[in-house]
Formats: structure tokens, sequence, C-alpha cells
């Protein structure tokens, strides 16, 4: 038996569990209401029948019992944080602290409703007050606004400020630079308001030299994105510089804070030169990520910017906290009601939590527990840039492709020994990326046992490749068939004709 | 800190291992001009028991629904929601995994919303959801924008009846793109005007879009208002924000809507002073590869088993960059499983019931407003959940007084439509018992 028996993969329980379509009898109810206590009206006397449904086919007839089997079975299909180490690069899977769910449910917030009046909703209005104003403090900008119901719509706010900026000033340029680096959200969120995308190339030491978009930067560049730590979790050590360039032609300085778990209380994005931010809430923040949401990702920017804020804003005005929708030139709303509420709930109780010294003591243990995997697994797997990282390393396959053993391999094979994969084939300017990002939540056993299987791997990439390729075994199902997913796409379940 | 398991020795260990002299050492290539040199200015942690007491102080000064008597709709609806949906997407497998990059490993979540595809599918009558959007306004906007890719056409017919803050947010992704919005007015019905819909569509127009029901509960009749979309070769884009409607009203698919989005919230996934909320986005077959955000698609593993993938991917940000459909990514998958929860578990039975108590509830205290002094029904239409009440007095005096009943008596309408200053929007789910209807109706001065 190879390296898998001994650490912590198992198989587990596998149940095989088929849809809930597949499921139920006619006539079983899984749902009780109150008996209708007015006058039962037929729908028809109350609604011309033409407009009106019967029950919907299709729908499963299925018991309590019946779907919490059933989505409790399904569940042990997923690897979580809570089950075992999850380096997803780029995406700070940190543990999600439990009493910030149950803070979250308390019936003042799960019960509250959006259109409550001011008065009626000050514990509400108070929470998002001081989360704005601790977001604004660890990021070092002037106002946050709590609407962009994530990172990428957070990046989509931040783009329209910025093209309403430069209307203000007469003509919203047309040209925004982006790091080659960057995640695929940035020049996806130009594009949405209608900006070029101009592509600024890394140096060779894998950051953005200041000379690269001095060439670029003309009167018609509306702003830069810039990830920072970048994506290859390196700090991008001209970021001053690079500011006071895009300054000098009238350009806005965007920063990704997708990484900012990287630096918070150890450096501050708007002491960068900084104009806009977006911080993800679900990633340096706690909020936990859902399988794919809710996360959120709050605005921040320097004062210049606050009056194109969405609205609206929440404001103290004497010892009341109001909603404030008067602002002439806010770009609009880019969601109903006023933020995506629970997340805040977590933010706040994370933030409350850990306190100045904890947030800046998970940064430093964030880097320090990347630095260690980096310096770990070097030799064993190609470093492109072997240099200090941030909150996570970039390693490559180049090594293992000579087995032809390629990094989706690595990644699958990492499933036998019980670790959720890094983030692969990202950032792109890597060829074959494993990109490592461990967290501050993680002990220093949890690493030492996957840099255990990291070599693990490389050792059996060089001995029986074949053992790699084939992976993974032990899950519940292997390889999926990719193409045949997207060439002949099912995307529903259909009664059976 | 309770989070961060490494202690000293350990760290110690570490940095030896690394050959690094201190933590500070691992932060040498961040400028020392840029180092922030004192300390964040954010109070001390606190222990569990004081972050539960000062949120608990903050919760407690927000009027929930089980203090107050509560007839606020509007576009968020308290809908109960059963102890298994907060137990199950508790479950760290679920709550705690991140998008399904992995499917071997992500099974779970891609069940769950290859289901959750399927319920929106029969939910609204169409033929293809994706896993998820942010929220009704938000994912409105998208299908505008989709309409737009589709059509290539720049001009949107919107319905004054559909949410103030659909459109405020429509027009501001429009706006970044250039696409024009011509409003319609509603009528004496409090539905979409017809003919003015015919009157305004046009060879520019990529899409007309209309709510439903709409922002004040009524009934559109959906048939005419895709038929003339069509005519004029544009695309009728339902927007619904009171999902568990479609579990009575006949389903925007059947009408011949080419888009439905709107807002999931209604789904048993709280209120939530307004979110994390639940957008959806369905459509026909053949606009699937205009479709912005995640797909679920069944396939085969390498052994033939069957299972589920992320898939059509490169409609994506992440291999489509600036030409993507959208850039949304993560999205409500958690929130799409408690609806997908909500759903199976009332069924077709379940919901059709429960849309029928919404719909007797609210229909007998809209009765009986009718008839209290000073309070008259604003338009003639059928209505769903909701309905308009014109007011002889201010509406602010009316909420003012009702609040000193611990009463909650809607929405004061000149927020969002001058016309309608005087008028007061009420919603009545399936939560309102009699005994809270009558409180209203008492507090307002009874029925003369």
């Amino acid at each position: 038996m190879s390296g898998p028996e001994r650490t912590v993969g198992t198989q587990g329980l596998a149940f095989n569990e088929p849809l809930i379509f597949d499921q139920g009898s006619p006539g079983r109810v899984g749902y009780s209401l109150p008996p209708c206590d007015v006058p039962e009206k037929k729908a028809e006397a109350l609604i011309p029948s033409h407009l009106l449904r019967g029950p919907i086919p299709g729908l499963p007839e299925v018991s309590e019992v019946d779907v919490v089997r059933h989505y409790t079975r399904i569940s042990q299909w997923n690897f979580g944080i809570d089950l075992g180490f999850y380096p997803l690069g780029s995406c700070t899977m940190k543990y999600n602290p439990r009493v910030n769910e149950d803070v979250a449910r308390l019936p003042g917030f799960a019960r509250a409703h959006p259109y409550l009046p001011d008065a009626l909703a000050q514990g509400a209005l108070e929470l998002m007050w001081e989360l704005e104003r601790y977001l604004a403090e660890i990021s070092g900008l002037d106002r946050v606004s709590l609407h962009p119901s994530a990172g990428a719509h957070g990046e989509l706010t931040g783009v329209m400020m910025i093209r309403a900026y430069h209307q203000s000033k007469g003509s919203p340029r047309r040209k925004i630079l982006i790091p080659e680096s960057a995640h695929g959200t940035n020049p996806a969120s130009s594009a949405l308001c209608g900006y070029q995308v101009v592509t600024i190339k890394s140096g060779p030491q894998g950051v953005v030299e200041p000379q690269a978009v001095a060439e670029a930067m003309d009167d018609q560049v509306a702003a830069i994105m810039i990830t920072n730590p970048n994506t290859l979790g390196l700090f991008e050590e001209h970021i001053a510089e690079i500011a006071a360039i895009v300054h000098a032609k009238g350009g806005q300085v965007y920063c990704d804070g997708a990484n900012l778990n990287a630096v918070m209380g150890v450096t501050r994005p708007g002491d960068w030169g900084v104009d806009l931010i977006q911080i993800n809430l679900h990633k340096t923040f706690s909020q936990p990520h859902g399988g794919g949401g809710p996360g959120a990702g709050p605005v921040g920017v320097r004062k210049h910017l606050a009056p194109f804020l969405p609205v609206p804003t929440v404001e103290k005005r004497s010892d009341a906290f109001v909603l404030d929708f008067d602002r002439p030139q806010s770009i609009g709303k880019v969601r109903s009601f006023a933020a995506s509420f629970g997340v805040m709930v977590r933010a706040y109780a994370y933030i409350r939590s850990l306190g100045a010294a904890g947030l800046t003591q998970a940064a430093e243990t964030a880097v320090l527990n990347a630095n260690y995997i980096m310096h770990q697994l070097k030799g064993a797997y190609h470093l492109p840039y072997d240099r200090l990282c941030k909150h996570e390393c970039v390693f490559s396959d180049a090594i293992q492709i000579q087995n032809d053993v390629k990094t989706l391999d690595v990644a699958k094979r990492l499933m036998d020994y019980g670790f959720h994969p890094p983030t692969i084939y990202f950032p792109l300017i890597v060829s074959g990326a494993l990109m490592i990002e461990p967290t501050e939540t993680e002990s220093k056993e949890t690493l030492d046992q996957f840099i255990a299987a990291m070599r693990e791997i490389a050792r059996e990439a060089r001995e029986e490749p074949e053992v790699v390729r084939g992976a993974p075994h032990k899950p519940r199902v292997s390889r999926m068939d990719e193409t045949r997913a997207a060439r002949q796409p099912i995307l529903r379940w259909k009664p059976k004709s | 800190m309770r989070y961060i398991p490494n202690t000293e020795q350990d760290r110690r260990q570490m940095l030896d291992a690394i050959g690094a002299g201190s933590v500070d050492n691992l932060f040498a290539d961040v400028p020392d001009a840029l180092r922030l040199k004192r300390p964040l200015k954010i109070p001390p942690a606190l222990a569990e028991a004081e972050v539960v007491k000062r949120l608990r102080s903050l919760a407690d000064r927000n009027a929930d629904a089980d203090r107050y008597n509560s007839f606020l709709g509007a576009g968020c609806y308290d809908h109960f929601s059963p102890a298994i949906i907060a137990h199950l997407v508790l479950r760290g497998e679920f709550l705690t995994a991140y998008t399904p990059y992995q499917p071997e490993i992500s099974q779970g979540t891609l069940q769950a919303l290859f289901e959750y595809q399927t319920l929106v599918c029969q939910l609204t009558g169409m033929e293809v959801s994706n896993a998820s959007m942010y929220e009704g306004a938000s994912s409105t906007a998208e299908a505008i924008l989709m309409a737009h890719r589709i059509t290539g056409r720049t001009e949107v017919v919107v319905g004054r009846a559909v949410h103030p803050e659909y459109r405020q947010v429509a027009r501001t992704y429009a706006a970044q793109v250039g696409l024009v919005f011509r409003e319609i007015a509603f009528n004496e019905a409090g539905v979409t005007d017809l003919d003015a819909v015919k009157r305004t569509l046009g060879p520019q127009t990529a899409c007309l879009v209309v709510q439903y029901p709409n922002f004040f509960g009524g009934v559109e009749d959906l048939v005419p208002l895709a038929e003339a979309a069509h005519a004029a070769g544009a695309l009728c884009v339902v927007c619904v924000a009171e999902p568990i409607a479609l579990g009575l009203l006949k389903s925007p698919g059947e009408c011949g809507a080419d888009l439905v989005t709107g807002e999931g919230q209604g789904l048993g996934t709280g209120m939530n002073y307004g979110g994390p909320a639940l957008g959806f986005l369905a459509t026909r077959e053949q606009y699937v590869r205009h479709v912005p955000g995640r797909l679920v698609g069944q396939t085969v593993d390498r052994d033939g088993r069957p299972g589920y993938v992320l898939t059509l991917a490169t409609r994506e940000q992440h291999i489509r960059r600036e030409k993507a459909t959208s850039n949304i990514c993560t999205a409500e998958s958690l929130i799409a499983l408690m609806a997908t929860i909500y759903l199976v578990s009332m069924g077709p039975q379940g919901l059709r019931e429960v849309a029928l108590q919404n719909l007797r509830k609210a229909a007998f205290a809209k009765g009986r407003l009718g008839k209290v002094s000073g309070c008259g029904i604003r338009f003639g239409g059928p209505t769903f959940n909701e309905f308009v009440v014109r007011v002889a007095k201010k509406p602010a005096a009316i909420l003012k007084q009702l609040l000193k009943h611990e009463i909650i008596g809607g929405v004061d309408l000149g927020r969002f439509y001058p016309e309608l200053a005087d008028c007061l929007l009420l919603c009545v789910t399936e939560q309102k018992t009699r005994e809270q209807i009558d409180a209203l109706i008492e507090a307002l001065g009874g029925v003369r």
C-alpha cells in the first residue's frame, strides 16, 4: 500500500443517493401549515382562472425524514474546511467560527425587514456603521460601501464609481490597465462598464514594473486594477510608485483586495496610494463560502470618490443612525435593500472576536504558514519565483511533467491523502500552476502532513506515475467527463417519458 | 487566539526551518514607508460570551417580525422556514465548502445545485436555470444585459409596476453600456398598461420587463404582454420578487416569457434585513450559452458512474476574461440550497397550500381594510399577497399611529411614487393570523 493509507484520507461511508426527484410517493408530505383562519375562498373567486396553474408536475413528494436523510447523505460527498485542510489559493479558506452563525440567526437580525423605519432598526444600522469604520481602518480608506454581494460585484461597483468620477470631470475615459496575473473578474468587470482592457506584463520578479505602467499610461486610462499581494502571493513592492504614475495622469488606482488577509494590520492599501478596494468578507473575514456563496465584497474608497458611493449609505446624525438616500452624485443602486446584512453580522462578530492584535496576528501567521510550506516543498516542486511570499505560494509541475504527470494529476492525487487540492492552473502566467494558500487557522502538524503528502506524490510521480495519473482513487467517484458535460449539456432532471 | 492553532514554539520551529529570524523578516518585501507603525484602531478582542452579548444588544434594538405585527413585504417576505433548513445548511460539508471546482469531492453541492436548477425550471416553467445569482434586482439587471446581447438592441421597455429598486439597479448596470430605458405606466387595475406597452415597443427594443406579481401585488396577464414583445422582435423578461405566488399562478414560461428572473428569498431563506438573498435566472434552452453565472451539468466519471460538474465554463470570466457573459462567480449557493430544501419539503401540495393561504389571508385583510373609514383599495385588479390602500390621512401619520400598537403598517408608497403619496403597500403572508389582521383593522378605527 502506498502513501495515503498512512494519512488522514479515508473512504468513510459513501451512500448511493439518487436525485430527490427519483424519490417519494404520491401523497407523501414534508410540511405542515396551521389551519387557515380566514374564509377559505376558492382561488378562482379571487384571481381569474386563466391566470392560475394546478399543482406543479415533477415536484417531489417526500417526508421530512426523507429530506433530512437525502441532504445529509449527499453532504457527505463534499469536502469542507470542517473536514480538513483546504489550501485553495486566492480563496482564503480559513476556519468559519460557529458563534458567527449563532449571532447571525438572532431574531433581531434574521427576522428584521429591510424596510423597517430607521428608528426601529438602530441595532442593524449601528452594526453596519461600525463595520464600515473597521473596514476603513483596516484598508486605510475613508468610506466603505457594504452593498456589493461578492468580490466581483465589488469590482463592478468600484469600476462604476471610477467611471462616474471621470464623467464628473468631463469624460469617462476609455481604458483600464490590468496586470496579466489578475483574476478573470477584473477584465470582466471592466468590460461590463464599457472599458477596453489593456494588459500589463509582469516583470521578471513576478511583480508589476513601474516602467510598464508608465508606458501604458495616458489620459485615456481611467484606472489600473492591481491585486496586492498579487496572485503569485508576492507583495507588489512598487505599488506606491505605480500609484504615483497613474495619479499623475489623472487615473485611479483600484486594488483587488481578495488577498487582504496577508497584510491586515501590517500595511494598508490606503497608505500605498490606492483609491478603491473591494474587501472579500468571505475570504479575509471568515464568512463561510457555502459551496459558492453567499459572500460580500464591500468597497472602500478615498474621500474624493465618496460622493459616488451606491445609495443608501449609513450615517450617524446626532445620536441616531440613518440610511442616507440623498446623494445626488451616487452611481445609484447595485442591489436591492442595504446589504447582504447577514454576512455583515458574521464579519462584525469576527472582527470583534479577533480585535486589533488578533487581526494582525492572523495576517502574520498566514504569511508564516505560506512561507513554511514554500520552503518545505522547494525542490520537490518547481518554484518559479523563489522569494518571500505572502499569504500563498505558487509552484508548477515543471519537474513532474518530465514523467508526464501534470498539475491536474497532483491535485487529484491529493484527494486520496485527505486534502483538498490547491488552486490549479492559475495564475495563468505560470504554466501548470499550483497555488497554495494555507491561512492562519492551520496548525504546524496539519501543514507537516500536507507537506509529507506533497513530497510523497512527488516521489510517486517519479516512481509510479500511473498511480498519480489515475487519481483520485478514494473518493466515491473518479474523474468526471467534463467534455461530455459541455458537449451534451444535461442541466436539469426531467421526468422519464 | 482560539482560531489560530500555532503556539509560540510552533512559530519558532517554523521560522527556524525557513531560516528567518522573525515573522517581521517575512514582510521585508513591504517597503518600510508603507508599514503601519501603530496598532489598528479596532477594539481589543472579545471573548465568545462577550461577542454574543454585544451582538444580542444590537439585535435587540431591531423591531423584528416576532415582536411586531408587521405588514411589510415589497420584495422581502416573511414566510415560515422549516427547522430542517437551518440544520441542514449548518452541516460543515455544505457550509464550509468552496465553489465546487473539484467535482470528485464536491458532489454534495453539485447534486444539490442540479436539483435547485431543476426546481427553478419547474417553478418558472422554463427549460434552463443557472446555479444562483446575488439577489433579485441585480439578477433582473443581468437578464436585461443578456437580452441586449441576444438581440443586439439597445432599448429596454420596463413597467413602472416593477419594483422601484429593481428598476434602479437595472439602470445602474445598463447605464454603463448606454442602454435606454422607456417606462410604462400602470393602469387603474394596478397592472402594466398593455396599450402603452404596444405603443412603446419598437425595432430597437431588446426586451420588455414586467414583474409577476408586480410591486403592488397585482397579477399581470402575461400572455398579451409576451405576445406584444415578440411581435416587436423583443424578448419578454418576467421578474418574480415573490416566488411563493408561483405555487398558484400560471408559470411565466407557460405565458411566453423568454427570461424569468428574480428573488428566491421567499423560499424559506429568511428576511435578514434584506440579505443574503437569492437571485435566480431561468431561460429557454436556445439561450443557454448567453446565461451569466454558474451552471451545473450531469455527466459520468471514468467508471461510468453518474455525477455532476460545473459546465459550459467558456461563458465565464475565468476563461473568457473581458469577453465573458458576466463577471459573476461566487453567488448564493448556500441560499440556493435553502430554497431547494424548502421546495422539496413543501412539494406540489404544500406549495399550493401555502400560496393559497397567502392569497386568502391577503384577500381577507384587503376586504376588511376596504371597509375601514378613511381607507380605500387603490387598484381594481386581482392581487396575490400584497395590495395598495389609499388613506385619507397622511400615510406617515397613520404608520406612526399604528406603531403605538406595535404594528408596522406597510410601506409608504410616496417614497417611490409621487402619484401614490397617499397610499400604503401592505403584505399579508401565511404567517399573519386573523387576530393580527383584526388588530390592524382595530387600530385603524375598525370596520365602518
